[in-house]
């Protein structure tokens, strides 16, 4: 029988032409929008994860609560050993110690006066021990437009966005000028060996880069670390597992009164992301929703025409003594069939059009000018295998549920009055 | 009904009743204690951090309310660092680097080596009468010398709080108390002068605590520990080539 209904539906456009677009254009913007959103949020997790917030991250409690300012006076001390002490207890991580800064850069004149100066943002990572990952991490060979990677003492990476303003190339000396961890005042020239693009305005704006051991001589911030941040071997954030070890770790110092005892907080109650992540998982389920309420009152209506169109069939039906039931199973069926190749045509362009975002994506850097999110300047989709059944289920639910319910109009046909309504 | 209000106006009655001085007048005795043609100052900043305490020492020079020199000359780490004000620029003098930077823009906010100063306060030189308008709001006692307390709001623009409250002893004419305020009418910083000492024909508070309101801790103590006024200072001071001797 099946057979059969599938063939009436290729033969009689008609009955098929219009519910296949609708479902395979509702299905298709699933698929899409999805994939897109996926794509988006997942680089600024990323994104975010890599440049700030780890998987997990271990503070002072001090630092924890005032985070922003990036106060390196309550930084971890003792941080190698409990550094160490992490490496051990928590092997499926890679643990690494930060220290961020600000202060301001002063780019000398030839003269020994200045030709410009800005606010910067300072990183120090472990790049001279080869064993850190933070290059391949923060990917900054990639990122690397010009130069080299930090080889020796004072040497500094910048952002190209404050190269640019400040006018500087590779081997020009700019001077840092902060504060130290105990308040005094910190003054250090560096050698510029690169300038790093990564994309992200955030971090192209006012960037600096330098090793750890430079900074922790210029801050007075020997064996004192602001940040050890831990990433998952598996390289994908896993909130249960960031939870898991959150809560070991925390139970040590659970009953510490000590402001400055470290305490590990996830990627997740970092940077308002649970909020992020909360967003993508409520935005999908809209996204489906959505769609197969839409897609059903739509697919009703279609089907509430097509029963006007096909009145006469299933006048004719009834007549020649078909059973309701089987009308409607088969009206069931054809819905089923035609939602079926509905949702793979959406399904085949949705992932289409996706994997093109993916490849391509959508260069919005003139829209983040001045954004502190870390939020990439191309924007791009993201293939999941969950998309090859987001749309094609609810596609498949949708073009059922309208038919259920035009169908329903089959049982109030009176057998006595066929013949009249067809004026036989 | 009439006691109750005559209950509730009595006071606000009495209080404008009181002939205060005029506050043009008082702030005007301040500024005569408080700036001098020329100052030499040899102090210690006692800075209380949250983990630490640091002693600075420095050695300044100023010229009426535009030009200023300070030399920090302890602890190693801040020795031979130099700062220099002329109008409203500031440079710093790193030796460790031998660079000359200047600061300018929201940087004068920030704290300087730490402390509860910010480089706004430290270039601020002028006269009280120069930037604020004066009214006496009250008195108050404080150990055991009697004050007016004045209000002061800010008349031009350039000023780094736009009002202050200040406790002015009424006999020596030297503020007591400090507390400064931003445009919102957010307390800022708190200020309490103490030892008090005459100096030639003059009043002056020979230590000071800065107190930032939005920091943790106890401030930070601007200890003179000698003051000269009106020396002639030679003019190479006040130069940016001073900065690098």
């Amino acid at each position: 029988m099946i057979k059969f209904i599938f063939k009436a539906i290729l033969r009689d456009k008609n009955r098929s032409l219009l519910p296949v677009i609708i479902i395979s254009i509702g299905v298709f913007l699933t698929i899409f929008l999805s994939g897109f959103l996926s794509g988006v949020m997942t680089d600024v997790i990323d994104q975010t994860a890599r440049f700030q917030t780890g998987h997990v991250k271990v503070m002072s409690k001090a630092y924890a609560e005032n985070e922003d300012q990036i106060p390196n006076d309550l930084a971890l001390l003792k941080a190698d050993s409990l550094t160490q002490a992490l490496m051990t207890e928590f092997p499926d991580y890679n643990w690494v110690q930060r220290i961020r800064f600000g202060g301001l850069v002063d780019a000398p004149d030839n003269a020994g006066g200045s030709k410009g100066q800005g606010p910067s943002a300072g990183l120090a990572i472990d790049f001279f021990s080869g064993k850190s990952g933070e290059v391949e991490r923060l990917n900054i060979v990639n990122a690397l437009i010009e130069g080299n990677l930090p080889q020796k003492s004072k040497d500094i990476l910048i952002g190209f966005v404050f190269a640019d303003k400040l006018k500087l190339k590779i081997g020009d000396t700019i001077t840092f000028m902060g504060s130290t961890m105990y308040g005094s005042l910190a003054f250090e020239s560096f050698t510029i060996s690169g300038i790093v693009n990564f994309g992200v305005e955030a971090m192209d704006r006012g960037t600096i880069i330098v090793d750890i051991s430079d900074a922790r001589r210029m801050l007075d911030m020997e064996n004192a670390s602001g940040e050890i941040l831990g990433f998952s071997k598996k390289e994908v954030y896993n909130n249960e597992n960031a939870n898991l070890i959150q809560n070991a770790f925390n139970a040590h110092y659970a009953q510490s009164t000590n402001e400055y005892a470290p305490v590990m907080i996830k990627l997740k109650e970092q940077n308002n992301m649970a909020s992020l992540l909360d967003y993508i998982d409520a935005f999908s389920a809209m996204f489906v929703i959505i769609f197969v309420l839409i897609m059903s009152v739509v697919l009703w209506n279609t089907g509430l025409i097509g029963g006007l169109r096909r009145y006469q069939e299933f006048g004719i039906r009834l007549a020649l003594g078909e059973n309701k039931s089987h009308i409607y199973k088969t009206l069931l069926i054809e819905a089923v069939l035609i939602g079926t190749i509905g949702s793979i045509v959406g399904t085949i362009f949705g992932i289409t059009a996706t994997w093109l975002m993916q490849v391509y994506g959508i260069d919005i850097s003139g829209m983040v000018t001045g954004g502190t999110m870390m939020m990439p300047t191309i924007m791009r989709a993201k293939f999941t295998p969950e998309l090859l059944y987001i749309g094609f289920i609810p596609g498949l639910i949708a073009m059922v549920l309208g038919n259920m319910i035009s169908g329903i109009g089959i049982y109030k046909r009176e057998t006595a009055t066929l013949f009249k309504e067809l004026e036989v | 009904m009439k006691k109750i209000l005559i209950a509730i106006l009595a006071p606000v009655l009495f209080t404008s009743m009181v002939n205060f001085p005029d506050a043009g007048e008082i702030i005007k005795k301040v500024d005569e204690n408080m700036t001098a043609k020329t100052q030499v100052i040899e102090s210690k900043m006692i800075i209380y951090g949250k983990r630490n305490t640091r002693e600075v020492e420095s050695k300044g020079y100023s010229e009426g309310n535009t030009k200023s020199f300070t030399e920090y000359l302890a602890p190693e780490r801040e020795k031979g660092t130099k700062m220099l004000k002329l109008e409203d620029k500031l440079w710093i003098y790193s030796p460790e680097t031998d660079r000359t930077i200047q600061l300018s823009g929201h940087m004068l906010k920030q704290s300087v080596m730490g402390s509860d100063l910010s480089y706004e306060d430290m270039m601020e030189t002028r006269k009280l009468t120069e930037m604020y308008d004066a009214k006496v709001i009250g008195e108050e006692v404080i150990d055991g010398r009697e004050t007016w307390i004045l209000e002061l709001n800010a008349k031009v623009e350039d000023v780094s709080y736009d009002k202050r409250k200040i406790w002015v002893d009424q006999e020596r004419y030297v503020p007591l108390k400090e507390e400064l305020f931003a445009k919102s009418g957010q307390l800022l910083k708190k200020t309490v002068l103490s030892e008090v000492k005459k100096i030639g024909n003059r009043w002056y508070p020979m230590a000071i605590n800065y107190k930032d309101m939005l920091k943790d801790g106890k401030g930070t103590d601007f200890i003179l520990l000698s003051i000269k006024f009106d020396e002639k200072i030679p003019d190479y001071i006040f130069s940016k080539a001073s900065l690098k001797k």
